[in-house]
């Protein structure tokens, strides 16, 4: 889940006597889970709150290179190496579905990616964090795409059609990139007692801003409802964030880690798990740009895209000669 | 014929120390490319050599008889002990560059691939089967990409020119030939690398020509990587790198 404080564009949720026969037909059709495609009619915020997020998206799985990339080069065997890079192209993948999902709303990706370099949209504030040891890398793939897939199961049936597919697809590679993460992590927690501390200090580290990741609490979470009545979001962050926490609860405790919470507890009553709410205030100031990592992973961007300037004209402009010398021959 | 094993372990490294190192060079530019397709494309070609390697090394570390795995001969060699031609470990400098040197080692490639399926040597032919198909896509990959960059705009003509200046004379080195070579030969299990320089020259001749670059004139060579003689200083950075957590946390599983 790479979507984080998507502002819904929308003055309120209307009720049915203020929506016009447009509208009507259309909140009938998400109310039936009939999918909305491209050519269909949609209000222009639904489109605009759509294009917010799928781009939100599609920019964490391309920053989402960065802090696996760091460790590429120092992956320890040549298998893990082979993983590793398996999974950060298909993260680079994921990233173009999703650019062409919101190419079918009607928005270029070089339009997406101006907006993200100028700062005017965001990705997720996970990918602001480092890397700092190898059971980092597969704390990523156990945590970071275990939260993804939390939250993208709940997207599969979003009312957006070719959003809805992309995550249908994105999700089966998710799962297997979390499957791998937590088996480097396993090896790492049952490692030497070395191995164990790095395993340790990963889950410390990255517990919190991965239980981030689904966004502020409901009760802060004030854009929600339009997008809720929409199908753009399926499922409300505090609950998306409890599921997650059910289910990774029990498998840091068969790594045989120390909780990174000291309550955590299991809540009978409510058949969940308690635990601390994170500091919000430090989400907040990711989001803002001051996160351990923001400035830098956005320099390596912009320098990418500036860098590549004379590639993408180069190979532009031989295109082009090639495209016009074949309409001289016809 | 049969083959003095210590020959061809030597005939396996170079094989399998190319694509190691190659492959690690490629996986640097990770997240940092002109474009995501090539981001994509990158991450591929390095996933498809460093797959190549486990298969080489592995074979290496079979004929040696040590109990050693691929990854012990990947990560706990010193830099004299790799058999890579130096083309590999340059350093990566701009993407034109980088992609003039993987066409000048997959021209290479495309060429003993098809010699080595036909090896006697049972294992090297179906090493070379599987990696042949990759090196088929990459080898028109990298051509397209020099092609499309060398007769592209002029700032993108004059990269590329440079770039072929600057890595040309590391091409040779591919085409040395020494005892190893000669008894790879003699036993069939692979050609003399300098009988491939026709064929080489004539597939990227063509390449380069339509891409609007010259090719130097100078035929001198740096050599000293496929026999360990002399590596570049880039190398052992390189190593430093990969084996930075196999050498810091030795005897581990990871």
């Amino acid at each position: 889940m790479y979507a984080q404080m998507i502002k819904t564009a929308s003055a309120g949720v209307k009720s049915r006597e203020e929506m016009t026969d447009q509208e009507r037909e259309f909140q009938d059709k998400i109310d039936n889970d009939i999918k909305i495609e491209p050519r269909d009619w949609m209000p222009d915020d639904y489109r605009r709150t759509l294009i917010r997020q799928i781009g939100q998206h599609a920019h964490s799985e391309v920053v989402g290179q960065l802090p696996e990339g760091n460790w590429i080069t120092r992956a320890p065997t040549l298998e893990r190496k082979a993983i590793l890079l398996a999974k950060v192209q298909d993260e680079a993948g994921h990233g173009l579905y999703l650019y062409s999902a919101a190419e079918t709303l009607g928005e270029s990706r070089d339009e997406l990616v101006r907006l993200l370099h100028e700062g005017r949209m965001k990705y997720s504030s996970i990918f602001n964090y480092p890397t700092l040891n190898w059971a980092d890398i597969g704390a990523v793939g156990w945590l970071v795409d275990g939260a993804a897939i939390v939250n993208q199961v709940a997207l599969q049936r979003t009312s957006y059609g070719p959003y809805s597919r992309a995550m249908i697809r994105i999700c089966k590679e998710e799962s297997f990139h979390a499957r791998q993460g937590y088996h480097a992590i396993m090896k790492m927690a049952f490692g030497t007692p070395e191995q164990t501390r790095q395993a340790q200090s990963a889950v410390d580290r990255l517990w919190f801003p991965a239980i981030m990741m689904f966004g502020p609490t409901d009760a802060d979470s004030t854009n929600s409802d339009q997008s809720m009545a929409w199908k753009i979001k399926v499922k409300s962050n505090d609950e998306l964030r409890q599921q997650f926490v059910d289910q990774t609860v029990p498998q840091i405790e068969y790594l045989g880690l120390d909780l990174p919470d000291p309550n955590i507890k299991w809540n009978e009553e409510r058949g969940h798990y308690d635990f601390s709410d994170p500091d919000w205030s430090e989400f907040f100031n990711v989001i803002k740009g001051n996160g351990p990592c923001n400035v830098d992973r956005m320099k390596d961007r912009v320098a990418a895209w500036d860098d590549g300037e004379w590639v993408r004209d180069g190979l532009l402009a031989h295109a082009q000669k090639k495209a016009a010398a074949k309409v001289a021959a016809e | 014929m049969s083959v003095d094993k210590q020959q061809l372990l030597q005939f396996l490294l170079r094989q399998g120390d190319n694509t190691l190192v190659l492959g690690h060079r490629v996986s640097e530019w990770c997240g940092h490319s002109p474009i995501l397709e090539e981001d994509i494309a990158l991450a591929n070609t390095a996933l498809d050599l460093i797959g190549q390697t486990q298969m080489w090394l592995g074979y290496a570390a079979e004929v040696q008889g040590e109990g050693k795995t691929a990854d012990d001969l990947a990560f706990l060699r010193d830099a004299w002990d790799f058999r890579n031609v130096l083309l590999v470990e340059m350093p990566n400098g701009d993407f034109g560059q980088t992609l003039l040197r993987q066409f000048l080692f997959d021209a290479f490639q495309s060429v003993l691939m098809g010699r080595l399926m036909k090896s006697s040597d049972e294992q090297v032919a179906a090493i070379a089967a599987k990696a042949s198909k990759e090196i088929a896509y990459h080898v028109e990959r990298s051509a397209d990409t020099v092609v499309g960059l060398g007769d592209g705009t002029e700032e993108s003509h004059d990269r590329m020119q440079a770039a072929l200046e600057y890595l040309w004379p590391y091409a040779g080195e591919m085409f040395e030939s020494d005892d190893t070579d000669a008894a790879m030969a003699a036993a069939g299990v692979a050609p003399d690398p300098a009988g491939l320089r026709e064929e080489y020259d004539a597939l990227i001749g063509k390449v380069l020509g339509e891409a609007t670059l010259t090719i130097p004139d100078s035929r001198y060579n740096h050599k000293g990587g496929r026999n360990g003689a002399m590596h570049t200083e880039h190398l052992g950075h390189l190593l430093t790198s990969m084996q930075w957590l196999q050498r810091a946390y030795p005897g581990c599983e990871w």
